[in-house]
């Protein structure tokens, strides 16, 4: 029971990194490709700037529950995943330290650069984040002692064997950086105004023309990798409403978007992250990290579950925290809502 | 080379970088709101303008800190890996509180203080201000509760597999050893903030430009430091000392350099501890003075470590000496440095006393090399244990981490943080520039 529960609370923690943090690793993503003028540029940034680090604590608050939570797998992936954390955290470094600077270097070579850094570096965030998820869906090569450790790529195929990277990760990426650009794009929509907006609009379609064609890939993709991914919904018919769901919400971004209705078209966006990532646990559960190695070796639940003392140390300040940061949200979204206005700050 | 030794400079190398961030905006949040609610009870709006100033170089410390902060987490796990999985249900708790109870806040109000001036009204603005402050302290406090459990470990239980419970939530956050060292470590960080505060303000003042924000600036820095200077010393300082040398004998008898158990034991105000003769060579000692400062008494015996079984010597026995005296020393000067400034604050002749402001404008490095020195002098005198007593260093580190793996990361670590050093600096030098006069977009 205490598993169940907290297998779900570290999801929600999941989720509400991707739909917040999301939108700006997107905006990120697309500053570089739409926008044309310095103005513009500014504006891009408001929508982002007293945000964005409110929505990255959500990847730390996540990462500490599951670190208590789950202090088995905690140590078995971040030290199995090395490399690619570690040029997470360079990534997340520039990223963040480019966006800063760039509120106060007002030199132009310099801006070009800091715009650059940033963008890059979102983009690469979003593909590690999208190959990191697929890389838990597909499993690792755990060792009888729960550890493992992965190179970059090997023969690209995944196996026994597999790299970070191979077939499988690289569409989860992909899926990730369409997804995510989509989402960012939806909040430009939703938070710019003028050309900027019209143009964030219409950068919808195709993205999301592509973004179908990677979720239906993306669910094929993973049926064939890890055919137990389905035995849940199987066993409990009634959560095919999940899948159900991601097509519906990717089918209402494509509408509202149309009729020009921002703010559900976003909600929409954040409804498909919400399902797609809702189903990814789904079809673990009770698995936390399944081993390619044969099933004896996977990280499961009641595997790396913390003792009941802890957990029930644990849920009670959670709940009560996790309120109040909710209300921290709700409070500074309700503050800086409506479109970006520009001036001193 | 050795993992471990790779691993602990990974962890040791990026978390000293990422704490010379942290230790200002602790320090500096309280001097805000003190600027804040002088400009909302007096409303000059000068006080505003110097709180806006110092709100700006708040954020661009922020940040740094922030980025740095984030691989603090994340190593837990990708380097320390066998350490977490035994004690992760404990550790992870706090560090889980800390984004849960702190940066929630702290951004929420952050963007609010930055970027609603004008949309919020003064008193929303000054409360978040005092909301941001507050938000930090937590953050400072569930560190805190983190390192103390590991100094002085309470409240736990061991599964049948090895990993460690907590049992009670007010234990782990009441942790003596931790509530002591809050308070010297938030003191500590109130030193850094007020120095700098004054240091900028002698700048200027020296420079001639911006005086009247430079008076502003060492009056707040002044005021604060000497409060803050005197208590890093009595009571903070000392009680601490009190309760590592009630708990940890190897540690203290280490950073005191004492080899041989004395009664009357002397301090030893300068030397090199040798550790193959098992002497302090070149020793400048106060006879009695350590067995006084720890027990209240000249004659109390004090343990030396010959009474600590060898393998339990803290590993690096002179770079804790060292750490510890350069503390203590830099502590001493401090207090002398704030005390006479703040005379000459209240005889009014501060301002015009060029070698004083001098003295306060070349002191602002150092109390960030005391707060590392003291950090050091905490970590290095828990060795040779991660968990005080349950768990050896060499018994933590991730050893699916290879050691050239983990020098890798560290080399990358160490040439981005000195771009980011390099950054830093620009911005910093920029905003004292345009001072509190500037517009900015």
């Amino acid at each position: 029971m205490m598993g169940f529960v907290w297998f779900w609370l570290v999801a929600v923690m999941i989720v509400g990194y991707v739909v917040l943090d999301g939108f700006d690793l997107g905006v990120g993503v697309l500053h570089l490709f739409l926008v044309r003028t310095e103005a513009e540029r500014r504006m891009t940034l408001a929508s982002i700037g007293p945000v964005w680090d409110g929505n990255e604590v959500w990847l730390l608050a996540g990462g500490g529950t599951l670190y208590f939570a789950f202090p088995l797998l905690y140590a078995s992936a971040f030290s199995g995943f090395y490399l690619p954390l570690m040029i997470v955290l360079w990534l997340l470094i520039l990223r963040g330290v480019s966006l800063e600077l760039r509120n106060h270097l007002n030199m132009g070579v310099w801006q070009t650069l800091l715009d650059g850094v940033f963008g890059l570096a979102s983009l690469l965030l979003t593909i590690f984040f999208g190959a990191a998820l697929a890389n838990v869906l597909r499993g690792v090569p755990l060792q009888a002692d729960g550890y493992f450790f992965l190179p970059l790529w090997t023969n690209w195929r995944p196996g026994v064997a597999p790299g970070i990277l191979d077939w499988y990760t690289v569409i989860g990426g992909l899926v990730a950086l369409v997804a995510l650009t989509m989402h960012g794009a939806l909040w430009l929509s939703l938070k710019t105004t003028g050309e900027l907006e019209q143009r964030a609009r219409r950068v919808v379609n195709p993205l999301w023309a592509a973004l179908l064609c990677l979720t239906i890939a993306s669910l094929v993709a993973t049926i064939a990798v890890r055919p137990a991914s389905l035995d849940n919904y199987v066993h409990y018919p009634v959560t095919f409403i999940v899948p159900v769901g991601v097509v519906a919400s990717l089918a209402a971004v494509w509408l509202w978007n149309r009729n020009g209705q921002a703010l559900k078209a976003f909600l929409a966006s954040c409804a498909y992250l919400f399902f797609m990532l809702a189903g990814a646990c789904w079809g673990l559960y009770p698995t936390l990290l399944p081993a390619t190695t044969g099933a004896d070796r996977d990280i499961t639940l009641e595997r790396a579950i913390s003792g009941p003392h802890t957990l029930a140390v644990g849920l009670a300040w959670w709940g009560f925290g996790m309120a109040l940061a909710v209300g921290y949200v709700v409070f500074v979204y309700g503050k800086f809502r409506g479109k970006v206005v520009l001036g001193g700050h | 080379m050795s993992a471990e030794i790779i691993h602990r400079l990974h962890f040791a190398f990026t978390i000293t970088f990422h704490y010379l961030f942290p230790q200002l905006t602790m320090g500096l949040g309280l001097l805000i709101v003190a600027l804040k609610t002088v400009a909302l009870r007096t409303g000059n709006e000068q006080w505003d303008r110097a709180a806006r100033f110092w709100g700006r170089i708040f954020a661009i410390n922020f940040v740094f800190g922030v980025v740095t902060g984030i691989p603090m987490e994340f190593e837990f796990g990708t380097n320390w890996a066998r350490f977490s999985r035994l004690s992760g249900g404990v550790i992870g708790q706090p560090l889980a509180m800390e984004g849960v109870f702190s940066f929630f806040l702290e951004s929420a109000f952050l963007g609010l203080f930055l970027y609603g001036e004008g949309r919020i009204s003064k008193l929303m603005h000054w409360f978040s201000a005092v909301m941001v402050f507050v938000g930090s302290w937590i953050s400072g406090f569930f560190i805190i509760v983190t390192d103390a459990w590991m100094q002085h470990p309470v409240a736990y239980d061991r599964l049948p597999n090895g990993q460690f419970e907590v049992l009670s939530f007010w234990q782990l956050l009441l942790n003596p050893w931790g509530l002591l060292q809050y308070a010297h470590n938030m003191t500590g960080a109130v030193v850094t903030g007020s120095f700098v505060m004054a240091a900028v303000g002698a700048f200027y003042i020296l420079e001639g430009r911006n005086e009247s924000y430079g008076r502003i600036f060492l009056k707040v820095g002044v005021i604060a430091g000497v409060i803050a200077s005197i208590a890093i010393i009595f009571p903070t300082g000392d009680m601490s000392g009190k309760y590592v040398a009630q708990n940890q004998p190897a540690a203290i008898a280490a950073m005191e350099g004492l080899f041989k158990s004395e009664s009357g034991a002397g301090m030893v105000l300068m030397g090199q501890p040798n550790e193959e003769t098992g002497e302090i060579d070149n020793p400048i000692v106060v006879n009695d003075a350590l067995s006084f400062l720890i027990y209240g008494t000249t004659k109390a015996e004090v343990k030396g470590l010959d009474q600590i079984p060898r393998d339990q010597w803290p590993t690096a026995l002179p770079l804790l000496f060292y750490a510890y005296h350069i503390m203590a020393g830099l502590g001493t000067w401090f207090m002398l440095l704030m005390v006479v400034a703040a005379f000459l604050l209240w005889r009014g002749k501060l301002f015009a006393a060029r070698w004083a402001l001098w003295a306060l404008l070349l002191s602002f490095p150092l109390p960030y090399i005391a707060n590392t020195a003291g950090w050091m002098t905490a970590e290095l005198g828990r060795q040779p244990w991660l968990i005080y007593g349950l768990m050896r260093t060499s018994e933590g580190y991730s050893n699916t981490v290879s050691a050239s793996n983990g020098l890798f990361t560290l080399l990358g670590f160490m040439g981005l943080y000195t771009l980011l050093g390099l950054l830093f600096t620009v911005l910093i030098y920029r905003e004292i520039e345009h001072g509190p006069e500037a517009v900015h977009s």
